[in-house]
């Protein structure tokens, strides 16, 4: 009886957190002032001058629903990492609040501190932080480990994550023996294989080679169907930040600029800086079909269904590849969601219309 | 104005001496019995023997045959110029020195490299201790213990401590920063984040401290002849002492060779550690081999 009573506390705790309309993570004006080191010259100084640091994150608040992917974009010294390094304290908060799940994750003691970061969020490195002296399954079995689950157990959790990422017939390898797309997999599947529900990557794939780089950004996509995490994700690449975020916030001096959509970034930019941006993006690979599609008339399809043998797609198919189907001379294709579920159509003059740069539409 | 720096020490020293002499006889008596038994068993076995162990010590460390075969011929040689025992007594020496240095040295690296105050404190001192001349040390180590080895012992251990302490701490602290980011962002503890991660990364490292301890133990040892150590040192001050070339030489030799044999052997421990993590994978990777392989998924 009380093991049931637990497992119906714990469901409706789950129900909670899964509600949408909570977000997962909560930040409020979270801020971060560097000290300079207190060297002695410093010391000389007034006081004034000497307590005054660099302010590298500043004012800055955000919320990340769960399931998300969230990026956060800026160019480097924007504080887009030092953001993420807050979010699991690698990095002191200097001020404002961190929220996950409802927990303030400032008033957090170390050992509380240690279990959020091996059991709720973990990470995913730039430069991969593989550790060189243990082989790809005891790298992504660390995690387990930390948490104190036998050997047996989290060996074969780690090699199932690797799996996942595609190398399970590599578990015994050593980190240099591997490219740089490979180290990347073995990062990510020491994330997945903790079961943690938020993932910092911090330019996870910025030092990978592009074709590379759009391979593993698939994966993500692919695993994130499956696993559902929620995700902040930093990047200096704006098409990366489209093509993965289902929201972006743009970072430039340590303040948030503006925090939307894709297309809310596409349609809408801010000011000049995120235009600049913008101009640089290939819409044709950013702008999915789920993004521009009219949705279907509540009423109903009218009788004698006008779609029958129309081409269906998925609502993540990019418009390039929609082009060729258009081409064919198709005039509309009919969108579905995951679940194969339709959702609307889109024609080919919203296919153009999408791909126009802002400006040209209102001239028309 | 003169200030009487030399006096305030030997006041210093004085006062140690008549307040602590329970502790330094004790010591004395502890590290004398030690040098003893280590002693005891390097002379007592048969050269030969013993000859057989060391070279099949050089041949699993450092897995080359030309080493081997020079150690055994070059102890073949001491036996010969009837330096053995003066050898296996200065090993003796030497091998307890490093003992010590290694247990003060290594944890006191580690210490300093996980707390910058510490090392703040503690790397001025190791520089007094290993720019001092080394003669400087005999004197009060003399007044401590009386003649004989264990002045020299532990004039050799003041000596011999630096690199211990210096290349710890500089194998932990040159860690790549990301991976104590990723140990830490995986919610490990400091130690073990210490044991699991930071040690056998700064292994190499370490490995090229006792190398280093074990050369300047050695290069003490001779000097520490002067205060009646015995064993080589005692060889080659008689050989100073006496205008005697030929017993110098030979005595000089046979330190050479016992460095030699030291350096090279102790060098090719520093891989060992990647030479047992290879053996461990290659068996991991053949078990892996046996089963069929799962496929990749994309």
């Amino acid at each position: 009886m009380n093991a049931s009573h637990l497992q119906a506390l714990t469901t409706d705790h789950r129900e909670e957190a899964m509600n949408p309309e909570v977000p997962f993570i909560q930040v409020e004006h979270l801020t971060k002032v560097f000290h300079p080191a207190k060297s002695r010259p410093l010391r000389l100084l007034p006081k004034k001058a000497a307590n005054q640091g660099f302010v590298a994150v500043d004012d800055v608040s955000f919320q990340v629903q769960q399931g998300q992917i969230f990026v956060i974009m800026g160019l480097s010294g924007s504080g887009k990492s030092t953001i993420i390094r807050m979010l699991n304290r690698l990095i002191d908060v200097s001020d404002g609040s961190i929220t996950v799940d409802g927990k303030d994750v400032r008033a957090l003691a170390p050992a509380g501190l240690r279990a959020y970061r091996n059991q709720t969020i973990n990470m995913v490195f730039q430069h991969f932080g593989l550790f060189p002296h243990k082989s790809l399954v005891h790298n992504v079995a660390f995690g387990l480990k930390v948490r104190g689950v036998d050997r047996e157990t989290r060996e074969a959790k780690a090699a199932e994550a690797l799996a996942l990422v595609g190398l399970g017939d590599r578990i015994h390898a050593m980190p240099d023996q591997l490219s740089g797309g490979m180290k990347q997999r073995v990062g990510l599947a020491r994330a997945l294989a903790t079961d943690a529900e938020i993932l910092l990557m911090d330019e996870p794939f910025s030092a990978l080679d592009p074709l590379i780089r759009k391979d593993m950004q698939e994966l993500l996509i692919k695993l994130q169907r499956n696993f559902k995490k929620t995700i902040v994700f930093v990047t200096h690449d704006l098409n990366e930040a489209m093509y993965l975020g289902d929201r972006i916030m743009v970072m430039k001096q340590g303040k948030s600029i503006q925090c939307g959509t894709a297309m809310d970034l596409l349609e809408a930019p801010a000011d000049p800086y995120i235009e600049e941006f913008v101009a640089e993006v290939d819409r044709s690979k950013v702008v999915t079909a789920g993004m521009i599609v009219r949705p279907l008339d509540p009423s109903g399809a009218p009788p004698g269904d006008p779609d029958a043998g129309a081409v269906r797609v998925s609502d993540a198919t990019v418009l390039n590849e929609l082009l060729p189907i258009f081409a064919a001379g198709t005039e509309r294709v009919e969108v579905v969601d995951q679940q194969g579920a339709s959702v609307g159509h889109v024609t080919a003059e919203e296919v153009f219309t999408a791909l126009s740069p802002k400006g040209y539409s209102n001239a028309s | 104005m003169r200030l009487d720096i030399g006096g305030w020490f030997e006041s210093v020293i004085d006062w140690m001496l008549v307040n602590f002499a329970w502790f330094f006889d004790g010591a004395a008596w502890l590290v004398n019995q030690i040098v003893g038994g280590v002693e005891y068993v390097l002379i007592g076995l048969h050269p030969f023997l013993l000859i057989a162990v060391l070279a099949a010590a050089a041949a699993a460390l450092t897995r080359s045959l030309g080493l081997t075969l020079f150690s055994a011929v070059a102890f073949l040689l001491i036996v010969s110029m009837g330096l053995w025992v003066e050898s296996m007594s200065t090993l003796a020496v030497v091998l307890v020195s490093v003992l010590f240095s290694l247990a003060i040295g290594i944890p006191l690296g580690i210490w300093a490299a996980l707390n910058s105050s510490v090392s703040a404190v503690v790397r001025p001192i190791l520089d007094l201790m290993q720019a001092m001349p080394v003669f400087v040390y005999l004197i009060p180590a003399v007044f401590f213990f009386g003649v004989g080895r264990v002045p020299g012992i532990a004039a050799t251990i003041v000596f011999s401590i630096p690199p211990a302490v210096r290349l710890t701490e500089l194998g932990i602290r040159k860690l790549d920063a990301e991976l104590l980011e990723a140990a830490m962002a995986f919610g490990a503890k400091k130690s073990l984040i210490l044991k699991d991660v930071q040690l056998p990364l700064a292994f190499s490292s370490i490995m090229a401290g006792v190398n280093q301890v074990i050369m300047l133990a050695l290069s003490m040892v001779v000097v520490a002849g002067l205060v009646g150590a015995g064993g080589l040192g005692g060889v080659v001050v008689q050989g100073v002492a006496q205008l005697d070339t030929a017993r110098g030489f030979e005595g000089g030799l046979a330190v050479v060779i016992l460095a030699v044999y030291l350096d090279r052997v102790t060098s090719g421990a520093r891989s060992l550690g990647d030479v047992l993590r290879n053996r461990r994978i290659r068996k991991e990777q053949r078990a892996a081999a046996g089963t069929p392989a799962v496929a990749a998924v994309s």
